[in-house]
């Protein structure tokens, strides 16, 4: 059908004219430009989780390894979790917000530019503050999922809980800002014409995922702060001694953590909403049910937490009821599924690439979804929480389900982004090599845990049964491993020698694909008129001939200064009073000298 | 024509050459994994079995699902593939009653999940009828203290329970957060330090059931292990009868077993943590040691109770498990093997 041809409008005007050097990263206020520091730092973080990863699975090759000790085993699985989760995927994820939504939208950059570098800032801190805790004496070794009274300074003595606080405290700060600031873009900068039922499924699920960020991490941050209460000032609130509760950090945790979930893996869902239609050449099947499960898993997402807490004796009545809710979750997850489906159904499917990672996601996300149903029955997570059957089981959904999505995304909107391909013959060989590795690496664990395998434990004794899962598993990472390096190499390669690609490589349906690759600095020399939900396929972009009148933010170091004065802050906490005064002097005036910043033309 | 066909066969070839290498593997690791003395689809208890049958409805009905979804899927992407020169696809943009059907379709099957998750939830909550054996269960790092209250019976780390009675467990913690788990016997009930936990379950067979602590509880955990050892009625009793009693040294090596006794009660400081009720050792930091010579391991877990290994221990602790909290007390090698040696006595 010929109105599917995409009609890719000329951009001639201007084209990217960043100015160049380091201080022009470390002012940029350019959606596009902290999107790709978004997306690089992810990446490095998810370099550092995978090692950890690797060195714990080298630990559990074999039972009674002593390759690592305890507390080095302990740390290695605490910042593991928090690294993938907290630094890796959520700013993969936010590197995709950012270069996306202003470009899906039809606008020339975010709400509130400066505020989107200070969010970046403070992401980046944070992580660096908590991981610099390896230098300064031990990283947690509590977990992420820190259970009180275990965090408290008399079980964890030494400095490695209050990085964890000060560090997440700091990215999670960064982490509530950006979201308000999406919720504001995605409410209010849309193009003439782009209703909220014609937006792309990416930035519904940025949506969704925005205020699912601002209503998770306050509770996280309360708990946080209660426990630097209790560490440094001798409160009480998980002291049960004292009369305190270490039960009140497992909700407080969790009405963070289950939404968390959902944070990380609604982005990749939008991700692969993008790439099936455009790689089967055929509009999502279903908009506005995909939305509307989208939101509701965003909603319903808030209401299942105690669902990690089956074993903690809360009784009958409430195990019901946050099982059944917890079951209800799978039923749009589901329907998005079979949604994903049935736009192949009937396509004509292209196997690029993303197309292959994004057909993995749904391998994956079922098998990790149906597992997730087995221990939404509290009788049957009793015995399997806590074991490796979770383990598998949160792989199966953060591996295969949000990585796969967000590896899907990299290999869609790469040529977007730096104007080249990345390699198809080096991709396949990343997809192929990554869902062999994941899956020896994951399925056995399903095995290790049913026949009782705990989790977080460094050791294991020979004769239980465990040794063959365990050493399947160690093959697996290893293959895993090596996925990432030729994915590593395909980047660079591409990045320097990559196939040249044009404004609109796959014929996609959304607007970032109607701007030049990559786009200039403005986005769009003029802004579109959005007439249906796949303006690009069904002639339904319009640009108006008439000049306008482009307006950009000016770079600002306001945003690091004031990031910097809150890591200041935080780290005075660690050494004295005088730095905690150094830290809020630099913000104050940091906040001051943004406020009266001037608008040069 | 023929053509096509082959560019057709491509795909559906490679994706089940590589499920069925990596199944493969999988099963050939599980096949030499031995017996799983700790596994959860071993069920020897009332409250163990009920979870697994739970467990097997679920499981297969997860496999049904996942056969329909995944063949789908598989059916999709064989069949439309792009073809050369093959038509635009038309543009399908939803169809209300299928939408609405796979929408119900799982709502339904979540109801022959979520019916019998109920019952079972509410079946193994019940508190038990009738006579029950109670037992205090406290967690420590990284240990478990065993009293039963009604037999003046107190230990550590292994479990008695007479087969075919109804167990009562009583769970608190003395520090952090621990769990109680056998998976042969029952899910996990947390330990948590504040409040009292409940778990119970009724063993089917005599045995010895290893289990570990199942909430990261700091550096040892790893190696908290519990071992419920089931005996026929009248075994037990034989049992709890001994162990109530004060301590009585066994005869044997009694050189070694005097000199072990008096570094155990002098120099070698071990009174200042362990009690051995008969005598004046009363602390309480440290497990219950009166009859710990009748003890299967040593460590909650980590070492069988031989001579060797109990000299090992006590010269050595944070060697055999490290971290834990037993204080290194200089012992040389031959006051490590003459304390051995008293407790070995102490059956």
């Amino acid at each position: 059908m010929a109105t599917i041809e995409a009609a890719v409008p000329d951009q001639g005007r201007g084209a990217s004219t960043y100015a160049g050097g380091v201080w022009s990263w470390i002012t940029t206020v350019d959606h596009k430009r902290i999107g790709i520091l978004y997306f690089v730092s992810g990446l490095v973080f998810f370099l550092v989780g995978g090692v950890e990863a690797m060195l714990m699975r080298l630990q559990l090759a074999a039972p009674g390894n002593t390759l690592l000790d305890p507390a080095t085993y302990n740390q290695l699985f605490t910042m593991h979790g928090l690294t993938m989760i907290l630094l890796a995927v959520m700013p993969i994820g936010a590197g995709f917000f950012n270069y996306l939504v202003p470009l899906q939208i039809g606008a020339r950059d975010v709400a509130f530019p400066r505020l989107n570098a200070l969010s970046y800032w403070l992401f980046l801190f944070g992580a660096l503050l908590l991981n610099s805790s390896f230098l300064f004496g031990g990283a947690p070794q509590a977990g992420w999922f820190a259970y009180a009274n275990l965090t408290s300074s008399q079980y964890s003595p030494g400095h490695g809980m209050d990085f964890y606080i000060l560090g997440l405290a700091l990215a999670g700060t960064g982490s509530i800002v950006a979201a308000l600031n999406f919720i504001v873009t995605i409410l209010n900068l849309r193009a003439p014409g782009l209703s909220l039922m014609r937006v792309p499924l990416f930035t519904w699920m940025t949506l969704v995922v925005s205020f699912q960020i601002i209503l998770a991490f306050p509770p996280f941050t309360i708990a946080i702060v209660f426990l630097l209460f209790d560490r440094m000032f001798g409160t009480l609130f998980f002291e049960p001694l004292g009369g305190g509760d270490p039960i009140l950090w497992q909700h407080l945790f969790w009405i963070f953590g289950h939404p968390e979930v959902y944070i990380v893996v609604l982005p990749a869902f939008g991700i692969i909403s993008e790439v099936i239609p455009t790689f089967s050449r055929k509009p999502l099947f279903g908009y506005p049910v995909v939305v509307y499960s989208g939101v509701l898993i965003g909603f319903l997402g808030f209401g299942v937490w105690a669902h990690h807490m089956f074993s903690v004796g809360l009784g009958p009545l409430a195990n019901s009821v946050f099982a059944g809710l917890t079951m209800l979750i799978a039923i749009p997850t589901g329907v998005k599924i079979f949604h994903w489906i049935a736009t192949m159904w009937g396509g004509a499917i292209r196997f690029r690439t993303a197309m292959l990672f994004a057909v993995g996601l749904i391998v994956m996300f079922t098998i990790g979804g149906l597992t997730g149903v087995m221990h939404a029955s509290p009788p049957a997570d009793l015995q399997q929480t806590d074991t490796y059957f979770v383990v598998a089981h949160l792989h199966y959904v953060l591996f295969g389900g949000t990585m796969l999505g967000l590896f899907s995304g990299m290999y869609y909107w790469f040529p977007k982004v730096t104007g080249r391909f990345l390699d198809e013959r080096l991709g396949k060989a990343h997809f192929w090599l990554t869902f062999i590795g994941i899956n020896l690496t994951f399925f056995p664990m399903h095995f290790a845990g049913l026949h009782g395998m705990p989790r977080r434990t460094y050791t294991y004794p020979a004769g239980l049964g465990f040794e063959g899962y365990n050493l399947t598993s160690t093959v697996g990472a290893g293959i895993t491993l090596l996925a990432v390096l030729v994915f590593l190499y395909n980047l660079v390669r591409s990045l320097r020698s990559g196939e040249r690609a044009g404004a609109s490589p796959w014929g996609g349906a959304t607007l970032e694909w109607s701007t030049s690759s990559p786009p200039p600095v403005h986005n769009f020399d003029w802004t579109p008129q959005v007439r249906s939900r796949d303006p690009l396929w069904h002639d339904g972009v319009e640009l108006p001939a008439a000049e306008e009148e482009i307006h950009m933010p000016n770079p600002s170091y306001w945003p690091v200064v004031v990031a910097a004065g809150a890591l200041t802050l935080a780290a005075g906490a660690l050494i004295g009073l005088p730095v905690v005064l150094l830290g809020v002097a630099v913000m104050v005036g940091g906040i001051y000298g943004w406020a009266f910043e001037p608008i040069h033309g | 024509m023929a053509e096509r066909t082959e560019g057709y066969s491509r795909v559906p070839v490679q994706r089940p050459t590589l499920w069925i290498t990596a199944l493969s593997l999988v099963v050939l690791t599980a096949a030499c994994g031995g017996d799983f003395p700790q596994s959860s689809l071993r069920p020897q208890s009332d409250v163990a079995r009920s979870i697994d049958d739970l467990f097997r409805g679920i499981f297969w009905l997860a496999v049904g699902v996942f056969v329909v979804v995944e063949g789908a899927l598989l059916v999709a992407i064989v069949r439309f593939r792009e073809r050369p020169g093959a038509e635009r696809p038309k543009p399908v943009h939803g169809n209300t009653a299928l939408e609405v059907a796979w929408t119900i379709v799982p709502a339904v099957i979540l109801i022959f999940i979520g019916v019998p998750t109920m019952l079972t939830l509410w079946k193994i909550d019940r508190p038990p009828q009738g006579e029950v054996l109670r037992v205090e269960v406290v967690g420590h790092q990284w240990w478990w203290e065993l009293n039963y209250p009604d037999l003046g019976v107190t230990t550590a780390n292994e479990l008695h329970v007479p087969v075919g009675h109804t167990v009562d467990l009583r769970l608190r913690s003395e520090d952090v957060v621990h769990s109680f788990w056998v998976p042969r016997l029952a899910g996990k009930r947390d330990l948590v330090p504040g409040r009292e936990n409940q778990l119970w379950f009724t063993v089917d067979s005599a045995g010895v059931y290893p289990g570990q602590c199942a909430e990261f509880c700091g550096i040892a955990h790893a190696l908290m292990g519990v071992r419920v050892i089931a005996e026929e009625p009248d075994v037990f009793e034989r049992w709890a009868e001994l162990q109530s009693r004060d301590a009585v040294e066994e005869p044997g090596e009694e050189a070694l077993v005097a000199a072990g006794r008096s570094i155990f009660f002098g120099a070698g400081g071990c009174i200042s943590c362990h009690t051995i009720r008969g005598t004046p050792a009363a602390g309480v930091l440290g497990p219950d040691l009166t009859h710990v010579g009748s003890r299967s391991t040593i460590g909650a877990g980590v070492l069988r109770n031989t001579l060797v290994n109990m000299a090992r221990w006590v010269k050595d602790p944070q060697e055999v498990k490290h971290g834990n909290l037993m204080l290194d007390m200089g012992l040389s090698d031959e006051h490590a093997r003459d304390v051995a040696a008293y407790l070995g006595s102490l059956k």
